[in-house]
Formats: structure tokens, C-alpha cells, sequence
């Protein structure tokens, strides 16, 4: 029979090892991301590439301007946040702070199961239900546009950014509602005042998380962003954002050619953009982390 | 679309358990264009009922895909809706491979728009300038006052390809096109949207949409056929070297017109003529 230490050595290196193999996973990844994305660039400027406005990357000779999708996805994230960023720290306030615990018991998990929604299944919705809707009574020339994924995508963020805002809310001492309560605040104004800026950093965090998961969504923006290759100038303007360039051309795009390479390139941009909004999430929450009641 | 295309193309892998007797089988497998799928999967269920001793699966994700498949000897069959490019003949060959095509149907390309647009014939020169973006209103070519949708596959696609190398004469289509990465799509997008016109294959047309003429020349299998009809391609198989054993016999199954060129007009494309 195996020793008590051996045991715990055996196991130690088992959990070691398994908490290893993501790393190994993102780094493998990572190599061969950056080794089929930067060959393009041997004979592509990296200029022309990320502010060029023309993709037309099986015309002769190519061109590889991303900017237009670079805006596409900056603008689309953009949006779903500005839907989703009020909808799920409120949704957030309103269960810690007012909804009895029945109802939250209910709700949570409700908002929860939203994220479980396959994102082919909210395209789909996107496409047969808000599109003809947009086109019909907003008079868009097309449904499949800017707004319509963006309000697809902030479907997509609300429970991500309501799941960790609450999170945050909750933690937030009680001594603290209770001082505020005891000075005359009224309950809005300790919400407002006092819970919300005490809860920032895991708020910020939740934002931050939600975004990149709207930026880097990939089936709903092919399916309803429409698909258009220019800067938009208005919000019923259609868009291509970067995960849909690369969905849609990448089973086409000959294996290691310019183009093949240059929507791994976009890979890279979208990994930049995603690790971006990652730091900026962890940094929020660590800089003003709070420290027992002393938070504020 | 395509993503979804891809994900729930399962690979078809037919097998007959004959126990008793240890009968030797032979494997094909086939891979690549989205767009020869259809066909590829209505001809290989019927060869299979008659050749139980060929096991094999079939798998779409594009055709650039097939011939990288075929390159790396992943697959015996490479399907594509498009000629293979010079630089993937030079890679095949350094891997010791050597492409051979065989045109196995017809596929038309029709211009489609909603049903309840009164234009019903365009020029390929009206058409070309629509997809430029000259053309902005339908009022300029005898439809209503409203803006031209225009809806376009994405650039990668052989059906793209086609439609570029035909009405475009090589020119790039608008920026301001919407772009999708399906025939199904484009068909869906311009059944929701009066202002809307596409392209598609033969085989998506459906009663959603209404097809144009162009300069009074019908879009049916005759006039594609006798290539009356402007814009059309042959889709091909390749395959290393000519074709041997199962794979060959499936490629004259295939071509049979009495076999396999019926399921190529069952799917909706043009079976190749005379056989």
C-alpha cells in the first residue's frame, strides 16, 4: 500500500497538472495564432492592413484593409453595451437591494439561463423577428444592420454583466447600507450613493467581461449584422464586424495563402482587442479592490 | 450560416454489417464545397445501397478545404464549386500529389428579388451597375421609388467568384453590399426585405423570392444548358490522379445520366449535357 505523502504527491501533481493544461492550451493557441496571422505581413503593410477601408481580399491584387471591421466591431460592442451595461446593473440593483428573496430565488436563475441560450438561437431571432420589424416600422432599408446586432449581442452580455454586478452589490457590507440608512438616507440614495460606488470595481469588471464577450461573438453578428464592408454612418447601417469576416471566409480562403493569413491576422486584432478588455477587467478590480468595510 | 452548415454536416458514414463473412471494404472519403454537398449526399446514399462494400463518409466545410484535405491525403474526394488556384496545384505537388478535375453538374447563378417587385428583366450591364453601385434607386430601372438592398455572398465563395467573373467583368462590387455566407441566407434576406435583390443558385431558388430574366432569356435547365443563359459554372470533383477503385466507380455512378446526373437535377442544379 501507497504511503499517506506519496498519495498526497501523486495528487498534488495530478491537479498541477490538469491546472497546467489550459495554459498549455492558451499558449499553444496563442503560437500558432501569431504563426499563421504574421507571415502576412512579409509582404502586407501593417498600416494598409489596420486602416485601410477596402477588404476585398480575393480581388487581384488584394486588398486587406480591416478598418472598416475593426469599426464594425467597435461600434456593434459599442452599442450592445450602452443596452446592456444600464439593463444589467440595474437588473442587478433592483434584486440585491429590493427584490424579496422569493423573487430573487426566481429571477437570478431566469437571467442566468439567458446566457444558455445558444447564440445561433438569438441570431435566428435576430434575423426572422427584429429584422422584417426594423425594416417594416423603423423604415431601415435593411433589418440585418447595426442596431439590430447590437441589440442582439446586449441580449447576449445582460446576464454576464447582471450575474457579476450582483455578485458585487451582494458583497458590499451591510454595516455600510446600515450607517447610510442611520444618517436619513433614504433607501434610493444609499443604492445610488453609497452600494453602487462601494460596488465599482466588480461593476467595472462585469462591464469589462461583458464586452468581450460581445466583441468576440461571432454567429449573431454573421447572422444579422448584414455583412457590409464599409464604415457605418448611422446605426441602421449594416456592418461586418471581424468574427464574421473571418466565419465566413475561412473554409473558402486557400490553406496558407495571403487571405488565409490575413484573417488569421484578424484573429490577432481580435485577440489584442479581448486581452485588452481582460486587463482593463482585472486592473479595475484589483486597483479598487475593496477592503473589508473600508471600501470606499 | 456557413458555421452552422459546417457544424451540422455530419459525416455520412454508411456501413453494412454483413456478419459472418470477413469482406474486405473499401473506404471513401469525400470532403469540401458546401455547394456540391447536396448531391454529393443524395448520390452516395443510392451507391451505397448498391455497392455495400464501399464504406463511405462525406463531410462538407468548403472547397478550399476539400483540396487541402485532398493535398494532405485526408481525403479521396475533394469537392469544389470553384477551378483549383495555381498556388494550390504547387503545394499539391509538393506533397507528391497531382490534382485531376471532373466537372460533375451545371450550377446557375439566377438574380433574384422579392416577389412583390415589379422589376422582372435586367440586363447583365444594369446588373453590373447595380453591384457597383451606380445604379442606387429601382425607380432608375422601372421599379418603385425606394433604394436598392443589395445583397451579395461573401467574397471567398465560388458562388462570389462566379457572379464577379460574369457580371462584375472582374469589377469589385460595392462595400455598401451586405454580405452573407449562404445561398439559404441570401434567399432569407431577400424574402424579408421588398428593396432587396440577390444571387443564387438554381438549386435555392424557392417561391420566397421571384427570379429576374435577363434580356428576356428565362432562368430554367434548358436555357443553362444550351448556356443561353449568362451566368453558369460547372462544379467539379478532384481527385489524385484519375480516379481509381470505389472512388472511381462512385465518380461513374456520379455521371451516369440515368443515376447519379438525376440527383444532380433532383438538388436543383443543371446535370451536365449528354453523357
Amino acid at each position: 500500500m501507497s504511503s499517506a505523502p506519496f498519495r498526497e504527491r501523486l495528487i498534488h501533481w495530478a491537479l498541477a497538472g490538469s491546472a497546467a493544461t489550459s495554459l498549455f492550451a492558451l499558449g499553444g493557441i496563442m503560437f500558432f495564432l501569431f504563426w499563421e496571422g504574421l507571415p502576412l505581413f512579409a509582404d502586407y503593410n501593417v498600416i494598409d492592413f489596420l486602416f485601410g477601408s477596402f477588404w476585398y481580399p480575393t480581388a487581384e491584387p488584394p486588398e486587406f484593409g480591416i478598418f472598416p471591421l475593426v469599426a464594425g466591431s467597435l461600434a456593434v460592442t459599442f452599442l450592445a453595451s450602452l443596452i446592456a451595461v444600464p439593463l444589467g446593473v440595474l437588473t442587478a440593483a433592483y434584486l440585491t437591494e429590493i427584490a424579496s428573496a422569493r423573487i430573487r430565488r426566481i429571477c437570478k436563475p431566469m437571467i442566468e439561463l439567458l446566457a444558455a441560450l445558444p447564440s445561433v438561437v438569438i441570431g435566428f431571432f435576430g434575423m426572422i423577428i427584429v429584422a422584417p420589424f426594423l425594416q417594416d416600422y423603423l423604415g431601415a432599408d435593411t433589418g440585418l444592420n447595426l442596431f439590430n446586432a447590437g441589440l442582439m449581442l446586449a441580449f447576449m452580455s445582460v446576464p454576464t454583466i447582471c450575474s457579476i454586478s450582483e455578485d458585487a452589490l451582494y458583497a458590499v457590507p451591510r454595516s455600510l447600507r446600515e450607517a447610510s440608512l442611520a444618517l436619513g438616507a433614504t433607501r434610493w440614495e444609499t443604492t445610488l450613493h453609497v452600494v453602487l460606488p462601494a460596488a465599482l470595481s466588480g461593476i467595472g469588471t462585469a462591464v469589462m467581461l461583458g464586452m468581450s464577450r460581445a466583441i468576440g461573438e461571432t454567429m449573431v453578428v454573421l447572422m444579422v449584422a448584414g455583412g457590409a464592408g464599409m464604415l457605418p454612418t448611422s446605426i441602421f447601417d449594416p456592418v461586418r464586424p471581424m468574427p464574421a469576416s473571418i466565419a465566413a471566409e475561412m473554409a473558402e480562403a486557400p490553406f496558407r495563402g495571403e487571405h488565409y493569413h490575413a484573417l488569421f491576422a484578424i484573429g490577432i486584432v481580435l485577440f489584442l482587442f479581448t486581452l485588452a478588455f481582460n486587463i482593463i477587467a482585472h486592473s479595475v478590480a484589483s486597483k479598487h479592490k475593496q477592503v473589508g468595510s473600508s471600501g470606499l | 450560416m456557413k458555421g452552422i452548415r459546417t457544424l451540422f454536416t455530419a459525416m455520412l458514414a454508411l456501413s453494412i454489417a454483413t456478419p459472418g463473412i470477413a469482406a474486405s471494404k473499401e473506404e471513401v472519403i469525400i470532403n469540401g464545397s458546401t455547394t456540391v454537398l447536396p448531391v454529393m449526399q443524395k448520390v452516395t446514399e443510392s451507391f451505397a445501397a448498391e455497392h455495400p462494400n464501399v464504406d463511405i463518409s462525406l463531410s462538407g466545410g468548403g472547397s478550399g478545404n476539400g483540396i487541402k484535405a485532398l493535398t494532405d491525403g485526408l481525403c479521396q474526394i475533394a469537392m469544389s464549386s470553384r477551378d483549383i488556384k495555381g498556388n494550390e496545384v504547387e503545394l499539391a505537388k509538393s506533397k507528391g500529389k497531382e490534382p485531376v478535375r471532373t466537372a460533375v453538374a451545371i450550377d446557375a447563378l439566377v438574380p433574384i428579388v422579392h416577389p412583390s417587385n415589379p422589376v422582372a428583366d435586367l440586363s447583365a450591364a444594369q446588373l453590373r451597375d447595380i453591384y457597383k453601385g451606380i445604379i442606387k434607386n429601382w425607380k432608375e430601372i422601372g421599379g418603385s421609388d425606394s433604394k436598392i438592398v443589395i445583397i451579395s455572398r461573401d467574397t471567398s465563395s465560388g458562388t462570389y467568384e462566379t457572379w464577379e467573373e460574369v457580371i462584375m467583368k472582374k469589377e469589385k462590387v460595392t462595400p455598401a453590399a451586405l454580405l452573407q455566407a449562404s445561398s439559404g441566407s441570401v434567399v432569407q434576406a431577400v424574402s424579408k426585405n421588398k428593396n432587396a435583390i440577390g444571387y443564387i443558385g438554381f438549386g435555392y431558388l424557392d417561391p420566397s423570392v421571384k427570379k429576374l430574366n435577363m434580356e428576356s432569356v428565362e432562368a430554367n435547365a434548358s436555357t443553362a444548358l444550351s448556356r443561353q443563359w449568362p451566368i453558369s459554372r460547372e462544379l467539379y470533383v478532384f481527385t489524385d490522379g484519375e480516379p481509381k477503385g470505389a472512388a472511381k466507380q462512385l465518380l461513374d455512378y456520379l455521371l451516369d445520366p440515368q443515376k447519379g446526373q438525376k440527383a444532380v437535377s433532383e438538388v436543383g442544379f443543371v446535370p451536365l449535357q449528354a453523357q
